[in-house]
């Protein structure tokens, strides 16, 4: 018992002190990478964690602790920064921190005209993977090896002159380069910056160094960047260093710009008209798939609920085939079916048409082509390239997708209403359509309303139909986002953020996507409202 | 409300529901005739193969274009191992909020609602980045790894999970585990040797619940999954797709019938235990 004990807690001991050990690393990771505040949450994750284990007093939250962690990590963080990054510029150009770019645009360099010219030779061993640089200048000669940099006399011993014409032909070990061998070097030799006695030293070309002075001067006070070359004072102007000529040098940084992203959003022409039809499609297209699926759900339901109907169970299970297999694929089928040049739907009509063509000619008119006439060319429909086939195409096969689900949940429902009722509405003389819609609909409605409105919050973010389906295209025409109009706003959060030809807008798409979550959250609000979760919480906790 | 079937009600109820039926199996039946069709063109397609073949099938396991047996193993092992984790961190939370008081509980139990309202997958810029800054650190769970989709995976397992299982737990009697406890038993062998199997319902749902959303999920795995080896079946069969349609449309038929089997097996599994009661038989109260 007491072995057990100890043992408990030295692993315990063990456990945590390799948490903290952990979170320090990656806390002087985050530190050295000028990541102040994200720092100081390792450290702060993991301290409160031993507190957690090592305390009696708060002995349940052990038990909260793993999925916490993730729920924390991987959903409240990511939502909670989304909608912080929807005030920002973030994006293309904009990915680094003020102070990041700043360094980065320091560090660049050039040669002036009075820079010193160095001669270079350089010496490899190692398949090239070692080098050695020599570099003269009048009297000075510099020895640069594995990044340090020292004076080295014309008689030092290490550099050998084998044939005695007053070149060193290696360096220790290390062998003389030829030009064409240095060529393929050229790439990393470029990226040397040779510092010695306060000089910076860098390639110029293929047979000099120079010495190199900063290109910027960056003056805190005024926030701008003076070019050292040419004299242009660049001021930081909403997270890119910008001339008077409206010049930028990239990179361009971070910053808070309000809610530019929102007002771009609803008043930019050029991104609030893709914007708006974007959004209406998305409420349409979930509206509409559950007033279809729920439709034809519940009817199929009725018909299959019928006690005198045979076959019942066999034509349920043919039914639930489309909800029982993964609908990544079965999108994909749905894609190829309806594709306007090889797609099997075309061939069928194009076959329908002829039928329906003969019979005309043979029954009355002959040499008239009926169905051309009547529907124009049917060979070659664009059901996934014409904009609004493409919207029919997305709520047909959200359809066959989405029906089997609505008619076992309506299947379920419509058991549990008391067949005394339909009796009572008979006796009282009540058609099929009263009892129907007095007594069924209600009832159903009732328990599925919910599930209605669950359906309607899945398919509002539904990007798997749209993406497999038609991508969001066809593209809206004159839309400068990448926007499409069968485009839900989820897949154009993923279009603005991944695939933008302009760079990706960050800042933009995190702007949709505080919209998604106004959105899905106040139906979320309203369907509590109606299932009495928040009641029942406070009731039964 | 039904009546006996006239002749005519019963035609036009069988005719309607055989219509029906022949607009859900039809794809189905389509993309099996395509898989064993000798042609790799949609266009040349017969619902009947004249010659049908395997070809397609070997051709899937053998290109060295499209790694389909890697995206299929890769595709089985993330979604069990999430799904596992699923449950099992689900399970923790909800039975210290199903049997323990402490401070804080209500609010937490109110908070995973709140949380669920709003949908991770809106946040996917911001997860990419964390992912992104995550893989500096530690290069095992960056960009390109399964490691960092479980993670996002897992950060749903709290919440609905958790709710779910929550109500599961209360209806087990306390009794069970009060026994347990004056014979020695710590809460978390309790709850591990006497909760746990008594749920087994509940877990069986969680599981499937989460094997089938992680099964089937796309975005996410596509925005952290850059190379050919390590897709997951959704985007891989995206990529074997791509509008090729007259040129690799039997090989991707042969592969959307095997990524179709490890789904229709769970689903079948899962109708099975959903409907089996439990407390059945251990106490009454």
């Amino acid at each position: 018992m007491i072995w057990r004990y100890i043992a408990k807690h030295v692993a315990k001991v063990v456990l945590l002190g390799t948490l903290i050990g952990v979170s320090i690393y990656v806390t002087f990771v985050l530190l050295t990478k000028g990541m102040y505040v994200p720092a100081a949450m390792p450290l702060i994750g993991s301290v409160s964690i031993a507190y957690i284990f090592l305390t009696e007093k708060r002995y349940p939250l052990r038990w909260l602790v793993p999925g916490l962690i993730f729920l924390i990590v991987m959903v409240v963080y990511p939502i909670g920064y989304t909608v912080v990054s929807s005030f920002t510029n973030v994006g293309t150009g904009h990915m680094l921190a003020k102070d990041q770019a700043i360094d980065q645009l320091l560090d660049r360099s050039f040669a002036p005209a009075d820079a010193l010219s160095y001669t270079f030779t350089v010496f490899a061993k190692n398949a090239n993977n070692d080098l050695a640089l020599l570099l003269e200048s009048g009297e000075e000669r510099i020895l640069y090896l594995h990044g340090e940099a020292t004076a080295v006399a014309v008689d030092d011993p290490r550099l050998i002159d084998d044939d005695g014409d007053g070149e060193p032909d290696r360096f220790t070990d290390f062998a003389r380069l030829s030009i064409p061998q240095i060529v393929p070097m050229l790439s990393t030799l470029e990226t040397y910056r040779i510092e010695f006695e306060s000089k910076t030293i860098g390639l110029e070309s293929l047979t000099e160094f120079r010495t190199r002075t900063p290109t910027y001067v960056y003056d805190a006070d005024a926030e701008t960047m003076i070019d050292q070359q040419t004299g242009i004072v660049y001021t930081a102007l909403e997270g890119i260093f910008t001339d008077q000529n409206g010049e930028e040098i990239y990179p361009g940084y971070k910053v808070k710009v309000g809610i530019r992203n929102y007002i771009n959003l609803l008043t930019n022409p050029r991104i609030a008209g893709p914007f708006a039809m974007v959004f209406l499609w998305t409420f349409a297209f979930a509206f509409l798939t559950v007033l279809l699926n729920f439709g034809l759900g519940l009817s199929t339901a009725i018909l299959l609920n019928d006690p005198y109907l045979r076959f019942r169970t066999l034509y349920r299970v043919v039914m639930i085939i489309p909800y029982a297999i993964p609908a990544f694929v079965t999108i994909l089928v749905w894609r190829g079916m309806l594709n306007q040049h090889f797609g099997i739907i075309n061939k069928m009509i194009v076959s329908s048409a002829r039928m329906i063509d003969s019979a005309v000619n043979y029954i009355a008119v002959h040499g008239f082509n009926t169905t051309a006439v009547l529907f124009g060319d049917v060979s070659k429909i664009g059901w996934l390239a014409d904009g609004t086939l493409a919207k029919i195409s997305v709520l047909l096969v959200n359809l066959w997708l989405g029906y089997p689900y609505m008619m076992l949940i309506c299947l379920g429902a419509l058991q549990s209403i008391p067949k005394s009722l339909y009796e009572a509405a008979r006796v009282d003389g009540a058609s099929w359509w009263q009892q129907f819609r007095n007594i069924t609909l209600p009832l159903l409605l009732m328990p599925l309303a919910p599930l209605l409105v669950g359906a309607f919050a899945f398919n509002f973010n539904n990007f798997t139909l749209i993406w497999l389906l038609t991508e969001g295209r066809p593209a809206i025409a004159g839309a400068t986002t990448p926007a499409g109009q069968t485009d839900i706003l989820l897949s154009y959060t993923y279009r603005l953020a991944f695939e933008g030809a302009r760079g990706n807008q960050l800042g933009l798409a995190a702007a949709v996507a505080t919209v998604i979550f106004v959105i899905i959250a106040t139906i979320s609000a309203i369907n509590f409202r109606m299932t009495g979760a928040l009641e029942e919480l406070s009731k039964n906790v | 409300m039904y009546d006996r079937h006239t002749l005519g009600g019963s035609i036009w109820r069988h005719a309607l529901i055989l219509l029906l039926c022949a607009f859900s199996i039809f794809p189905v039946l389509w993309i099996a005739s395509a898989s064993f069709n000798a042609t790799n063109n949609m266009g040349l397609q017969t619902l009947i193969p004249r010659h049908p073949t395997f070809a397609h099938y070997k051709e899937l396991f053998t290109s060295d274009r499209y790694q389909f047996s890697m995206w299929l193993l890769n595709s089985l092992k993330i979604t069990i191992i999430a799904a596992t984790l699923t449950v099992m961190l689900a399970a923790l939370g909800a039975y210290a909020f199903s049997r323990f008081r402490f401070k804080g509980r209500r609010a937490g139990l109110l908070g995973l609602l709140l949380i669920q309202m709003f949908p991770q997958v809106g946040a996917i810029v911001a997860i990419f980045l964390l992912v992104l800054s995550l893989g500096n650190i530690f290069p095992w769970a960056g960009l390109n790894t399964h490691t960092a989709l479980i993670f996002v995976y897992l950060g749903g397992a709290m919440g609905f999970n958790t709710w779910l299982m929550k109500g599961y737990f209360d209806t087990i009697p306390r009794s069970l585990e009060e026994s347990a406890k004056v014979d020695g038993a710590t809460p978390f062998q309790a709850f591990f040797w006497i909760i746990l199997p008594l749920a087994r319902p509940i877990l069986a749902t969680i599981f499937v619940l989460s094997f089938i959303s992680a099964y089937s999920e796309l975005i996410i795995a596509q925005i952290l999954l850059r190379s050919g080896t390590k897709f997951t079946l959704p985007v891989g069969m995206a990529l074997l797709v791509s509008d090729q349609w007259s040129q690799r449309w039997g090989m991707f038929a042969a592969g959307a019938l095997i990524a179709m089997i490890p789904f229709l097996i769970v689903f079948i599994l899962a109708q099975r235990s959903l409907v089996s009661g439990l407390t059945r038989g251990s106490v009454k109260e």
